[in-house]
């Protein structure tokens, strides 16, 4: 009973995902943490499928973070916006693929304002007219690249090296998913699957073997939340939002979590660190912590990417259990070399080694 | 009094229309698009206030419509009607073309799709189940999660689709606190040791022994009253369903486990009335027929000859769905009377 009435849910909430030309916009953080997935997405895009993706370098911060920390005001976002699309516009390209859920949550918002508020457009033309003498065009299609990961899941499936099952027991992994609130929250018809039962990132685990677990905080918060972290008081609260959280998954005994937003992969993945710091406290089986991945360095694994060129060495929590699970094989002496063969400095406190 | 007259819907207010219509002398065409009479009431287990089994009143209703004035079809759908002259020609399905002198719709209501809110997991978790489906387990004598074992602790969520924004139906249902106040006590009759939750925006008991109702629900029964919405549910490692609410008299978020959810689905105008209304027959913002006028002409349409009976103008209990049925029998033979003349 329960599959269908997903399934019924997901028929209403079917997006239509661009096949070809976007003009990609980059996030502000995930370069940073993790730098493999955008890495693995215009390789698997470019080189695996022979699309074509653009990029602008003088594409520029969305200012979402700022917007939501309350210090950057809702024209000036609308503004810098539309300037994204004045870019996108030049190029010549109509479909946007953005690669964080913040962003993808702001392009959103500020679209939906637009369309009940067309004096707000009026007034972000002519702002940004006078800021650049530029004009801009919304953009035909707009996807998260989660979405469009998702619309290729099936031929990643298909070139398949490794599959989300425990090769030991054969059974599928259990795996958590986190779309982020931003990615669907505010409005369900922009999300694959909608925002109560999403199938962005379900779909993949699906399609690459794993089951998906169903725990009472999955809608929760990551724990970021902006004002919850940003503001440095808060920070407290942002942490016992993320345990919240990971005490609900436990008793599912997760073997990873796949996120959708660079932010929560952010925090889901360091206050666990943090969490076993405070007061020891892990929430995978055998003291572990649980490895928190993004779709792409998943998609990676799947297709059989090395773990250290998809970079999963930069996370806090480390995977060697999940890779040991999948039965990927990886040399543990070239984690922290560079491209070159030059070891790097070995970071010290490493958890899951 | 001659005169002959489609009515469409065989439910409560199709069937008593029908047979105070016949009773007068005049010739009825009853249409039932399913294959039996008696609507969304043959499907309950027991009436509020005062728990009447509803058979009584399927069958008080197909007495009512056992005489020869009156032309049974069911299983049929119309295709629509046209005027001629006076009148109208009502077309079937199977190709039939009724003359009549006036048409009555009672359409009825649709129960809200509870599967459309989706944060409560209707279609997705086993044991959350409607307010329909409670009362065809108690027409089994049967209260089981899907496990068979019996549930214990048990809540109720009103205003499913009424009074929601989201929704789209900004109305209230009407029969829905009273629906859980009856249900809630007959859960405590049928599982003893159960305890019952009802999670309520306004409890509003407006109808004949509602209130008093309500009170023995909490004397008597020991229902819990929450005042608060639930958010979403969801479901821990013993597959038991956790919600999360807010008790806005102790100003409380809460959460709570529980074996079973029953969802207070509201009413809508059905698909079938709004086929019907196809542009032509006023329909209001809540999608229901909107009759000439809410004091003097409740059960008269936009289109001369055109009149309505029941729960497709607004929701209604059976008492005044009777009322209102009866009320556009004498509104019809009053029209006859008037275009003989």
């Amino acid at each position: 009973m329960g599959n269908e009435g997903k399934k019924r849910i997901w028929s209403e909430y079917q997006k239509e995902i661009a096949d070809d030309h976007f003009f990609y916009v980059r996030s502000c953080i995930r370069q940073s943490f993790f730098p493999g997935s955008e890495q693995f997405f215009l390789n698997f895009m470019r080189n695996e499928l022979g699309k074509d993706v653009f990029e602008n370098p003088s594409h520029t911060t969305c200012t979402g973070i700022g917007y939501h920390g309350d210090i950057v005001p809702f024209a000036t976002i609308m503004t810098v916006v539309a300037r994204h699309f004045a870019l996108m516009k030049e190029a010549g390209y109509r479909n946007i693929a953005i690669s964080c859920v913040t962003s993808f949550g702001i392009y959103t918002e500020i679209i939906e304002t637009w369309k009940h508020y067309p004096s707000e457009l009026e007034k972000t033309r002519e702002y940004l007219y006078k800021a650049t003498g530029r004009e801009f065009e919304i953009p035909e299609n707009m996807a998260h690249t989660s979405d469009i990961i998702y619309k290729f899941r099936n031929e990643i499936a298909s070139k398949a090296k490794n599959r989300l099952v425990n090769q030991q027991t054969g059974e599928p992994l259990k795996v958590v998913e986190h779309i982020g609130c931003h990615y669907s929250k505010m409005f369900p018809k922009y999300g694959v699957g909608g925002a109560e039962f999403p199938h962005v990132l379900s779909g993949m685990i699906e399609a690459w073997g794993g089951d998906v677990v169903d725990y009472p905080e999955r809608r929760h918060c990551c724990g970021f939340g902006f004002r919850q972290y940003l503001v440095q008081a808060n920070r407290g609260y942002s942490i016992s939002n993320t345990a919240k959280k990971f005490n609900s998954m436990k008793p599912f005994k997760p073997d990873l979590v796949i996120t959708n937003c660079p932010g929560c992969n952010m925090f889901m993945d360091k206050w666990q660190y943090t969490i076993k710091e405070m007061d020891g406290t892990t929430f995978g089986i055998n003291g572990e912590s649980i490895p928190v991945l993004t779709y792409e360095e998943v998609a990676g694994l799947v297709m059989g990417y090395n773990p250290w060129d998809l970079g999963l060495q930069f996370h806090m929590v480390q995977s060697e259990p999940l890779l040991r699970k999948m039965g990927i094989e990886f040399d543990p002496r070239d984690k922290f070399k560079t491209l070159d063969g030059r070891q790097m400095p070995v970071p010290a406190n490493l958890i899951n080694v | 009094m001659t005169g002959n007259v489609v009515v469409v819907g065989g439910g409560t207010a199709g069937m008593e229309a029908a047979g105070q219509m016949a009773k007068a002398g005049i010739h009825v065409t009853l249409i039932e698009k399913e294959k039996e009479t008696g609507g969304h009431i043959k499907e309950w287990h027991h009436l509020f206030p005062d728990r009447r089994n509803s058979r009584e009143v399927v069958e008080y209703l197909r007495d009512q419509i056992k005489n020869d004035n009156i032309t049974l079809l069911t299983g049929t759908n119309l295709t629509g009607f046209a005027r001629k002259g006076h009148g109208f020609i009502v077309s079937t399905v199977h190709g039939k073309e009724l003359k009549a002198d006036a048409i009555l719709l009672a359409t009825g209501f649709d129960l809200f799709r509870s599967e459309r809110k989706e944060e409560y997991g209707y279609g997705i978790y086993d044991n959350v189940i409607t307010s329909a489906d409670l009362e065809a387990m108690f027409r089994k004598r049967e209260v089981r999660l899907k496990n068979g074992e019996e549930p214990g602790r048990i809540g109720i969520i009103h205003c499913v689709g009424s009074r929601d924004e989201k929704a789209g139906n900004l109305y209230c249902s009407k029969l829905c606190c009273v629906t859980a106040v009856k249900q809630a006590i007959e859960l405590r009759e049928h599982l003893s040791s159960s305890n019952v939750f009802c999670f309520y925006m306004d409890m509003r008991m407006g109808g004949a022994l509602y209130e008093e109702l309500y009170r023995d629900a909490q004397e008597t029964y020991s229902v819990n009253f929450i005042r608060g919405k639930v958010s979403e549910v969801g479901v821990n490692i013993n597959n038991k369903l956790v919600i999360k609410a807010e008790d806005t008299l102790a100003g409380r978020p809460l959460r709570m486990e529980l074996d079973m959810i029953v969802l207070m689905a509201g009413m809508e105008m059905s698909r079938e009335g709004l086929r019907l209304a196809n542009g032509v027959l006023k329909t209001g913002e809540n999608r229901f027929f909107t009759p000439a006028d809410h004091h003097f002409g409740s059960n008269k349409g936009n289109i001369k000859g055109v009149f309505y009976a029941g729960t497709c103008t607004a929701p209604m209990n059976i008492t005044e769905t009777i009322s209102h049925a009866r009320s556009a029998a004498m509104e019809i033979i009053d029209y006859l009377q008037a275009i003989k003349r």
